[in-house]
């Protein structure tokens, strides 16, 4: 009996180490790749560790590389994400909580259709709203703006936060909200005295999802930037498609390891609130 | 619900704060959406033009031979990469639910993937499927001198790259959803069965599965609605290449409307991807909202 | 106009519910009113409509002399405990119980003095700095009652509070209750399920089913002079026993036994318009004899203090409470006797007393 056990955990142990290897594969092949420099990158191969690591990929990743006409490094884009998702996700999560809110403890007549039908756009392939929007960032003059890029990510938003803070407040007692209006608390104190100092979880979340989101979106930096205010993945992808005289692998792995490290960071350090937003979004309805 | 005698600020005051995001937001799905279909029934080129000229742009699809490997794509593309999500996923998720000492480590491996872009992720996997520098060149050196791993640029081929990127960066987060809802399980029903009897893999196989429909139900759909969107992944590891080998509709969309200056098949084509989408998340969305009353 | 008057409340949630068929009630300053009934009867969602939680589809409210009917909650002047206590998780003790007055802009000093006050009357001084968290269930219900009585409102409000505790707990909160009542006078309006509740600490009881007041009166009179069917099942532990029987001529039988009757049920039998009834006796009222109605014991409950005793006798199954322990075993032949006037007469089909 023992043994037969030991055999079961011998083959199940087995498998998760050669999956886990599987996912840690490109991670380490960045990482190794990143730290050599030209010579070592022909003379080794994928797997190989670097003979004489260098940061010399790393620094000019982040300074000197290409991407299309500019050769300034990955720098100027990195800050444009900073800028385009700090205020993106700040306003994003503080409408999705009031929309929550408003939704769970004050519902009015039509208010659950209305959420149905903002619920659609979480799944909405985005692709149906870029020419329109193009358009509209034109007449708003937001036109390949970093504001523009703020303002697509906040409407984009806003169904995914609602969604998660009205599931998050269903789940505090109305019997909570009913003693504050007998105590007399008004629609917003009872938001900001009672209901906001609950939500630290929730916020959490919705905080980690978006920056994750956000940040990692291409398709509306690609649409809707241009050089001056092109996100940090668009930069990437222009850097790793360059077409040089030699594509240097060490350089677009550095680059690509700058671009994942905000967020895979947060996913480092708050892990288990990044879990708890995507079991939050998707299984829920 | 709160239909309270109250002051005349309480009665619309919810209303007053909902009422400009909700407008907004209804207005950018819905609005914009509509916009976009008129767009597809009009003769716009580099420029939109709202001259009406019918189903033509629609026509043109179905002739369209790019748009025809785009959609063929997606199919293959869609099913071997929600089924091998899928499948990876709760295989992970059931080996993990084993009470295994270094899970939180193991989840954490296993879903580290999402947290990075797409763009990184194609990225990465351009280098490691390079023929001639990757996974082929890595054979060579280790004494596999005949391996040869040329699909990143074999027109037939290629798109079986992005599905195993794409499985990759997907496979843990259906771990996750399955291991969350593993561990939502009755222990009391599992030890009733081990009592009878049952085999851990008779176990799950005809007891813990088929108790878990409605999750496998949601992560299909929202898998689903990942692959249908699939632009960043084609962008960055093999831009729709080689040729247009590897085009979804996402990217023959944004290479229409945007590079090759045919915005009204580009807004038609992206009206495609909308049906389709809704075929399978509406009726969806209706159920989930309906049992919830 | 007394301190709390109900009057002509129905309330529908949409063309075919009805909750409430009409409801008027009236209390006096400083009594102690209980709702009672099954779950659905009602009694939460009057309640909300006195709280102003809920507004009704017709009737009126009045709290004192003022219709409070179109008024929002904070204006009523009322405190409310719920039976989940409601406690503000994020806050401490004694800013859970000063938050309405904090909430009103009452001076920090006042509502100090007010917590202190509160905290002694309660016995929760130690617990001031601590949050809901921390406590146990009696210790959260009391400082609910704080909260409540912090406010010093004209009109308490209790929704099920006890519900939640154990049973050891729910007999001690219950006699804090009645207490606290006899010490603050306030005027308050106690929703229950518990019969026992309702009769421990109410001056008046409405006792409701389907959205109606089936009786209306002191503990007293409900217990001795139940105005229908329901109500004498619903009051009392065990329940009364109901025995069909049927006027043949000048006497009542039940399965071939005839009952007695004294005078007056007598004469009411006589005189009512049906002759299909029913006979109550609550199992207080039975006691063992020598003769009487032979029956077998099919079951004994001892409880300590007293036994329940199940008999089948020729006229059905019948409970009996006799004090201490009962000296006899199942299946043991046995007499029950009663006093006629000690028995209740009920309509079968209306359910309705029989007047006497």
């Amino acid at each position: 009996m023992t043994i037969r056990l030991s055999i079961h955990r011998i083959v199940l142990w087995t498998l998760l180490l050669v999956f886990a290897l599987w996912f840690l594969a490109p991670l380490y092949v960045m990482l190794v790749t990143s730290l050599k420099d030209a010579e070592q990158l022909r003379a080794g191969n994928l797997l190989s560790l670097p003979t004489d690591p260098t940061l010399y990929a790393w620094f000019k990743a982040w300074g000197s590389a290409c991407t299309g006409v500019q050769c300034e490094g990955l720098q100027p884009f990195f800050w444009n994400s900073v800028q385009m998702v700090v205020p993106a996700v700040l306003i994003s999560t503080f409408i999705g909580a009031l929309n929550g809110y408003v939704l769970s403890k004050w519902r009015f007549r039509g208010s659950e259709l209305l959420f149905a039908f903002m619920l659609f756009g979480v799944f909405m392939p985005m692709q149906v709203v870029l020419l329109p929007m193009s358009q509209v960032l034109g007449w708003l003059g937001l036109a390949s703006s970093i504001w523009g890029l703020i303002l697509v990510h906040v409407l984009a938003g806003i169904p995914t936060t609602t969604l998660f803070f009205r599931n998050y407040y269903v789940g505090l007692p109305d019997e909570l909200i009913k003693a504050a209006q007998l105590d007399g608390a008004t629609f917003w104190q009872i938001f900001w005295l009672i209901v906001v100092p609950l939500s630290t979880p929730i916020i959490v979340v919705t905080l980690i999802w978006q920056f994750t989101n956000i940040w990692n979106d291409f398709l509306y930096g690609v649409v809707f930037s241009d050089s001056g205010s092109m996100p940090i993945t668009v930069g990437l992808n222009n850097l790793a498609n360059t077409s040089g005289v030699v594509k240097e692998y060490n350089v677009v792995m550095a680059a690509a390891l700058i671009a994942a490290l905000p967020t895979l960071i947060i996913y480092i350090v708050a892990g288990k609130f990044f879990l708890r937003g995507l079991t939050a979004g998707a299984v829920k309805g | 619900m709160f239909r309270t005698p109250q002051s005349k600020a309480t009665v619309w005051l919810p209303k007053l704060v909902v009422a400009p995001s909700f407008f907004l937001s209804l207005l950018f799905i819905y609005g914009l959406m509509a916009w976009n279909g008129y767009l597809s029934f009009t003769a716009s080129r580099i420029l939109p033009n709202y001259e009406f000229i019918g189903l033509a742009n629609y026509e043109a699809l179905w002739v369209n031979e790019r748009f025809h490997v785009a959609m063929r794509n997606l199919a293959v593309f869609g099913v071997l990469f929600i089924g091998g999500s899928m499948a990876l996923g709760v295989l992970l998720a059931i080996l993990l639910d084993q009470k295994i000492r270094a899970e939180g480590v193991l989840r954490t491996i296993y879903l580290y993937p999402m947290a990075i872009s797409f763009i990184v992720t194609g990225t990465a996997w351009k280098w490691m499927l390079n023929p001639g520098m990757g996974l082929e060149h890595l054979m060579h050196q280790w004494g596999f001198e005949t391996f040869s791993f040329g699909w990143l640029v074999d027109p037939q081929m290629a798109i079986y790259c992005v599905v195993i990127a794409g499985i990759w960066q997907c496979a843990g987060f259906v771990m996750a959803l399955f291991l969350a809802a593993l561990r939502g399980i009755d222990e009391s029903i599992i030890k009733a069965a081990q009592v009878d009897g049952a085999s851990l893999p008779r176990i799950y196989w005809s007891i813990i599965l088929p108790s878990l429909g409605p999750v496998f139900f949601s992560t299909f759909i929202v898998v689903s609605h990942l692959a249908i969107k699939s632009f960043d992944l084609v962008m960055a590891l093999t831009a729709g290449g080689p040729g247009f080998a590897t085009d979804l509709p996402a990217t023959f969309m944004y290479a229409h409307a945007f590079t090759r200056g045919q915005i009204g098949l580009g807004a038609a084509s992206a009206m495609v991807m909308l049906a389709v989408v809704a075929a399978i998340v509406v009726p969806y969305l209706y159920s989930e909202l309906r049992s919830k009353r | 106009m007394g301190a709390l008057s109900i009057k002509q409340i129905h309330k529908s949630f949409n063309a075919t519910t009805q909750v409430l068929k009409g409801i008027d009630l009236e209390i006096e300053k400083g009594e102690f009113l209980i709702l009672v009934g099954p779950s659905g009867c009602g009694k939460s969602t009057l309640l909300s409509m006195i709280a102003g939680l809920d507004a009704p589809t017709s009737g009126r409210i009045f709290i004192g002399e003022r219709d409070v009917t179109d008024l929002p909650s904070k204006d009523r002047d009322i405190a409310m405990v719920f039976q989940s206590y409601a406690l503000y998780p994020n806050m401490t003790v004694a800013r859970n119980i000063a938050f309405g007055l904090e909430i009103r802009k009452i001076p920090k000093a006042e509502r100090e003095a007010a917590v202190q006050r509160v905290a002694q009357m309660l016995q929760i001084g130690h617990l001031l700095d601590r949050k809901p968290g921390q406590l146990s269930g009696g210790q959260r219900q009391r400082v609910a009652m704080g909260r409540a009585l912090a406010r010093d409102p004209v009109l308490f409000l209790f929704d099920e509070p006890l519900s939640n505790l154990d049973a050891k707990l729910r007999v001690e909160m219950r006699a804090e209750i009645k207490q606290l009542h006899l010490r603050t006078r306030t005027t308050t309006v106690y929703v229950t399920h518990d019969q026992v509740e309702a009769m421990t600490l109410g001056d008046r009881i409405a006792v409701m089913k389907d959205g109606l007041v089936q009786q209306f009166g002191t503990p007293a009179q409900i217990y001795r002079q139940p105005a229908n069917r329901f109500v004498a099942e619903f009051i009392g532990s065990p329940a009364m026993n109901m025995v069909d029987a049927t006027r043949v001529g000048d006497n009542l039988t039940a399965h071939g036994v005839a009952l007695d009757l004294d005078a007056q049920q007598a004469q009411a039998v006589r005189r009512h318009a049906h002759s299909e009834l029913v006979f109550g006796l609550r199992p207080e009222n039975l006691s063992f004899a020598e003769s009487g109605l032979p029956g077998t014991l099919t079951m004994i409950e001892p409880t300590g203090p007293e036994s329940y005793a199940t008999l089948d006798t020729a006229i059905g199954a019948l409970t009996a409470r006799v004090p201490g322990l009962l000296n006899a075993q199942v299946g043991e032949r046995v007499f029950v006797r009663w006093d006629p006037s000690e028995a209740h007469l009920f309509d079968r089909h209306s359910g309705q007393r029989l007047a006497l």
